[in-house]
C-alpha cells in the first residue's frame, strides 16, 4: 500500500537554516488509520520520524519515577514532520493518535500548538469524537479534514457535521492525504481559520 | 493535483457508518469514547532502568523550559570523557534542531531527552532557542506570524 503515494517528491532538507529560530506546532489528530502519517509524510521536508513520551499517572516525567513505581507509566507514541516557512520560521506538523492516553499528554507536548486538524474517515466518524471534544476542552481552534477514501460523495458535508455535533464555525475540507496539494490545502485552510481568529480577536478592522 | 482519485480498492464500501443524527449532542460526555482501540503502538523497548540509567535518576530541574521545538545548537564540540548521549546531542546540533528531532534521533523519550539538554545548557555547550508563537497571555498568535506561514505554505 505504501507506493500508493501520487507525487511524493522526496524535497529532502537535511537541516535548517542556520538562522532558524523559531518553531511552531500544528498538530493532526485522528484514529488509527485515518490517514495522519500520510498526511504529515506529503508536505513535510523530512521523512516522518516517530518518537515518543512517557509519563506517570501524576504527570510527572519519567525521570522522576522511583524504579519501583514504573507500572503507572504512560507512553503515547507520534510521528512528525516538517516545514521551514523562512529562514527563522520552521512549522513542525504532528501526528498523533486521539484516545485516551494520548490527551493525557497534551499539556507537556502541546502546549502553544498554533491549532489541530482533525482528519476523519467518514466510514468511522465516531472515532473522532473525543478528540473534538478535547480540543474543544482545551481551547484548541482546529479543522476538520474529511479524508477521501473513496466514498466522498456519500455524505454530504452537512450530515458530516451533523454526525460530528460540529458548529458553524469550525471549517471542515475534503483532502486526500497521499497529495501533495491537497495536504496543504489542509493546513492553508487551518492557518486562515487561525488568522481569522486572531485579527478577530485582536479587534482588527482592517480585512 | 488530487490526481487518481480513487486509490481505495479494498475498502469493504460502505459500511453503514455513523450519520446516526441522534447521537448529535457529543458535548462533553461523549458516550462515544473511543473505544480502547488496544494501544496503537507499544513503544520502544527501553526498560525503565536504561532511561534511569542514561539520566542518572536526576530530577527534571531545568528541563521544562524545553519545548517540543525549541531549536537547539551546539556552542561547543564534544569533549572526551562526555556521556555518550551528550556527545551525540552536540554532534547532532551543528545546525538548529528541534528537541523533539534530538529525541528520535537518540531514541529516547521527549522527558529524557530534555533532562540531557537541561545538563547541556546548564554547562553552557549548547543554546537553546525557545518558541515564540503565542506569548502566555494572549491565546492567539500575531496575524503577522500567521500571514508568513501562510506565505510558506502557498509556496510550497
Ligand atoms: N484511499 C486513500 N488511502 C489513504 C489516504 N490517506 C491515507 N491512506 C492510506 O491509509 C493507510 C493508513 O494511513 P496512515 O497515514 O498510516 O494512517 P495513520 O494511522 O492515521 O497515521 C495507508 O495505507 C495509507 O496509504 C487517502 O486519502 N485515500
Ligand atoms: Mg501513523
Amino acid at each position: 500500500m505504501a507506493s500508493a503515494t501520487s507525487d511524493q517528491a522526496p524535497r529532502t532538507q537535511r537541516h535548517l537554516s542556520r538562522t532558524a529560530d523559531n518553531g511552531l506546532k500544528i498538530v493532526v489528530v485522528g484514529g488509527f488509520g485515518v490517514g495522519k502519517t500520510t498526511l504529515v509524510r506529503s508536505v513535510s521536508e523530512i521523512r516522518p520520524l516517530n518518537t515518543e513520551e512517557t509519563m506517570t499517572r501524576a504527570g510527572e516525567g519519567v525521570d522522576e519515577l522511583d524504579r519501583t513505581s514504573t507500572k503507572t507509566a504512560t507512553t503515547v507514541a507520534f510521528d512528525f514532520g516538517r516545514i521551514s516557512v523562512d529562514d527563522r520560521t520552521v512549522l513542525y506538523l504532528f501526528g498523533a493518535p486521539g484516545q485516551e492516553r494520548f490527551w493525557f499528554l497534551w499539556d507537556r507536548l502541546f502546549s502553544g500548538t498554533l491549532g489541530a486538524v482533525v482528519l476523519v474517515d467518514t466510514r468511522r466518524l465516531a472515532d473522532s469524537w473525543y478528540a473534538i471534544d478535547r480540543l474543544e476542552h482545551h481551547g484548541t481552534p482546529f479543522v476538520v479534514a474529511r479524508n477521501d477514501f473513496g466514498d466522498a460523495s456519500q455524505h454530504t458535508d452537512a450530515q458530516v457535521r451533523e454526525a460530528l455535533d460540529l458548529p458553524e464555525h469550525v471549517p471542515m475540507i475534503t483532502c486526500d492525504a497521499r497529495d501533495r496539494e491537497s495536504a496543504k490545502g489542509v493546513l492553508i485552510k487551518l492557518v486562515q481559520h487561525l488568522y481569522a481568529l486572531s485579527t478577530a480577536a485582536r479587534g482588527s478592522t482592517h480585512q | 493535483m488530487s490526481a487518481g482519485g480513487t486509490g481505495s480498492t479494498g475498502s469493504t464500501g460502505g459500511t453503514a457508518s455513523t450519520s446516526t443524527g441522534g447521537t448529535a449532542s457529543t458535548a462533553s460526555t461523549s458516550t462515544g469514547r473511543t473505544p480502547a482501540r488496544a494501544a496503537s503502538r507499544p513503544g520502544r523497548d527501553d526498560s525503565p532502568d536504561r532511561l534511569y540509567t542514561v539520566t542518572g535518576g536526576r530530577s527534571r530541574t531545568h528541563s521544562d523550559a524545553f519545548d517540543l521545538v525549541t531549536l537547539v545548537v551546539a556552542e561547543s564540540a564534544p569533549a572526551p570523557g562526555m556521556q555518550s548521549e551528550h556527545a551525540a546531542i552536540l554532534r547532532m546540533c551543528d545546525y538548529p534542531v528541534a528537541v523533539v528531532e534530538i529525541a528520535a534521533e537518540l531514541g529516547l523519550p521527549v522527558s529524557i531527552t530534555r533532562i540531557l539538554l537541561a545538563d547541556l545548557l546548564d554547562t553552557g555547550r549548547i543554546s537553546a532557542r525557545h518558541p515564540r508563537a503565542a506569548p502566555e497571555s494572549a491565546e492567539l498568535p500575531e496575524p503577522e506570524l500567521l500571514e508568513q506561514v501562510l506565505v510558506g505554505l502557498r509556496n510550497l
